[in-house]
């Protein structure tokens, strides 16, 4: 049997069977299956929303057919366990891209749609499920029924973490490029200010995003590499976003490897390692959307006891405050936060009524799981989150209260309603607890 | 590998995960596919994939292979669909359950049935139209279990070993005539067939296995194990003698 963890590994998760769904024309009947269901796919979910503690999973990874492609037009349509990997292998050399990806190619339609995903374009072209115009869920009545965006359940199920039935197929809308390349820029930015006025001019490109040393104190805090970049065409050969990667992390790290000093040392060779203060290339867009995905099985690195990502999306304040707080946080608790990524969300509406994207500045920081330290310093930051009007994103989550998820998110009671009984995880039953 | 664009490929048993696989990678080279199925809900998903990962065309035909009629006449009904075939690969198979089949004359006839007596059925009117057009090739998926007999699993390696004498006939034969026969003896592979069975680090996926196979085929491979990892596994456990086998289990 496959392992059905999380991505991060934390928590643990024991379901009480698995049953593959292989066939679109063969449906399960869901009703006659003995407690709570829900669709599992990649795992890259990196709490506890792809988990089911004691219920069933429904395995979707073969349910990965390509079923329709309009060349001209650029519309998919294909079952839910096909993989973007497998998607930008079929378009890119025709020309179309997926219009929204998020930082690894290894997560499947049904899950990129189940979390309304975002990508380095936000300020662009919104999150995934604004461009999925057709969608199949198969509830647990045994009624099959075809979605649209005007459909309340559509809305419901887009950002849905999978709770309203199972995703049969969907139809997604692409885009046209010139090429399978990434014109980019990379330019080093020494403090958080720096930050905020590099990303008044992100309209002006297509994909922007930036990586933060979270350590960096005082003078220093907030400093980092800011990547900037469009859709080019590009000389010499492509990689296949479907070849595996040739790097792999073989066991789990002693815990504690990546700890203040060697990601302080990581932080800092990764700041300077840029000649320069600025850089420009094309590159294959493999590598410029998937660093992460070059190395297989990198959370091994966080050792047995798993890590934490947390991400969240504050409004826009002046000054930034919410965000300079947060990052002030981190660096004086003391917590090792490697990678940090920090981005401007645009003010394009999620179609979902939990979806997790809105206007202002979203932070991802990976914290290795150290017990109540790590959650101790991840609630106060839930804190200034509910304080600044802002979210955290359920697919990172694996900690927040119930009370912060409801004021996260708003439209939680027009969703229940449209929630299938059936469905559960063990991050709803965390979450939910009624 | 060559460019095998206007190959025309009969593939049987084409919704089993190893034979999907497979005819994935022939129809990202533009391959004219003709596909067999018991299933046809399952066979039309399978053929949609195909089109739209880049076959020319793709052809189905709902068939029960214990049927020989049947098969004799999806072998004629392919061949007039491409005129003519480059390829025949014959992937279907069951995985019985041996205790049941130790209980049971009618399971292990019917297993028998299905992995071997079908597949001579489909591989006698295969082989004369291919001996006369003087081209091609046959591939055919056995087993590593064919190999050598276990207690775990000894009525489907009967008929894959069956099978593979049949096939080393079968290339003798055709040799003279300049069709290839290849042989294919997959391992352990992660799709529904092997369900039951416990994973463990000899597991290949379903994806590695098809494209392996395609590869063999295209090389005309006379005995290909998939992955070829199998080759030296499979030389050390035929090599053991019997008074040894015979006291292990496996």
């Amino acid at each position: 049997m496959r392992p059905y963890r999380s991505w991060g590994r934390y928590p643990d998760a024991t379901p009480s069977g698995v049953l593959p769904v292989v066939w679109r024309s063969e449906p399960p009947e869901l009703g006659r299956l003995p407690g709570t269901v829900l669709a599992y796919a990649c795992g890259r979910s990196y709490g506890d929303s792809c988990l089911n503690d004691g219920g069933l999973l429904l395995d979707v990874s073969r349910l990965d057919r390509l079923m329709e492609f309009d060349e001209d037009r650029g519309v998919l349509r294909c079952e839910a366990g096909v993989t973007l990997a497998e998607i930008l292998a079929l378009t890119v050399p025709r020309g179309w891209f997926l219009p929204v990806v998020p930082g690894t190619r290894w997560v499947s339609v049904g899950g990129a749609i189940a979390n309304d995903i975002h990508g380095k374009n936000h300020h662009r072209a919104g999150t995934f499920g604004g461009h999925v115009t057709r969608l199949e869920l198969l509830r647990s009545t045994g009624e099959r029924i075809v979605c649209t965006p005007d459909h309340e359940l559509f809305r419901a199920t887009v950002g849905g973490l999978g709770l309203t039935g199972l995703i049969l197929w969907a139809e997604i809308r692409l885009k046209r490029i010139p090429g399978p390349g990434i014109a980019m820029e990379r330019i080093r930015f020494a403090d958080l200010q720096a930050f905020f006025d590099l990303a008044t001019e992100d309209q002006a490109f297509e994909y922007t995003v930036a990586w933060v040393d979270c350590l960096a104190r005082g003078r220093r805090l907030g400093r980092g590499i800011y990547m900037r970049g469009d859709h080019s065409p590009l000389d010499g050969p492509t990689p296949s976003p479907v070849r595996p990667a040739r790097l792999r992390v073989p066991a789990d790290a002693p815990t504690g490897l990546l700890n203040r000093l060697t990601l302080g040392l990581f932080n800092e060779a990764y700041y300077r390692a840029q000649f320069g203060s600025r850089r420009r290339a094309v590159v294959p867009y493999v590598p410029f959307f998937f660093p992460l995905d070059g190395v297989d099985d990198w959370t091994r690195l966080y050792g047995r006891r798993g890590f934490l990502q947390y991400q969240c999306v504050v409004p826009d304040a002046p000054g930034g405050d919410p965000i300079r707080t947060i990052f002030e946080r981190i660096s004086r608790s003391g917590e090792p936060a490697s990678l940090a990524v920090l981005k401007r969300f645009g003010d394009v509406r999620s179609p979902g009524l939990l979806s997790f994207p809105r206007e202002g500045m979203t932070l991802a920081v990976d914290f290795a799981f150290r017990g109540s330290r790590t959650l101790g310093l991840l609630d106060d930051l839930d804190a200034v989150v509910r304080e600044a009007g802002g979210a955290v994103y359920p697919a990172k989550d694996a900690r927040m209260s119930p009370a912060s998820f409801r004021a996260f998110f708003p439209g939680l009671e027009r969703f229940a309603l449209q929630r299938d009984p059936k469905f559960s995880s063990s991050f709803w039953r965390r979450v939910h607890a009624s | 590998m060559p460019p095998d664009s206007s190959s025309r490929v009969l593939i049987i048993g084409a919704t089993s995960a190893i034979a999907a696989e497979t005819a994935r990678a022939y129809a990202a080279h533009g391959a004219r596919l003709f596909l067999t199925g018991r299933n046809g809900g399952r066979l039309e998903a399978v053929a949609a994939d195909l089109r739209v990962r880049g076959a020319t065309t793709v052809d189905t035909a709902v068939l029960d292979v214990t049927d020989h009629r049947q098969c004799q006449e999806a072998v004629e009904a392919a061949w007039a669909a491409l005129g003519g075939l480059d390829v025949a690969f014959v992937a279907h198979g069951v995985l019985p359950d041996q205790a049941r089949c130790q209980g049971s004359v009618a399971e292990t006839v019917a297993a028998l049935d299905v992995n071997f007596t079908s597949v001579i059925a489909l591989l006698t009117p295969l082989a004369n139209r291919f001996e006369a057009a003087r081209h091609g090739c046959i591939a055919v998926i056995t087993s590593v279990a064919g190999d050598r007999g276990r207690q775990s699993n000894y009525v489907y390696g009967a008929a894959k070993g069956g099978l593979d004498r049949f096939l080393q006939g079968l290339r003798n034969r055709l040799y003279h005539a300049g069709v290839a026969v290849v042989t294919l003896k997959p391992g352990f592979v992660d799709t529904p067939m092997t369900a039951g069975l416990k994973r463990g680090p000899l597991f290949a996926t379903a994806r590695r296995a098809g494209r392996a196979v395609h590869r063999a085929i295209e090389r005309r491979r006379d005995v290909a194990y998939v992955p070829w990892f199998w080759r030296p596994i499979m030389w050390l456990i035929r090599a053991l003698p019997e008074f040894v086998f015979k006291r292990l289990r496996l």
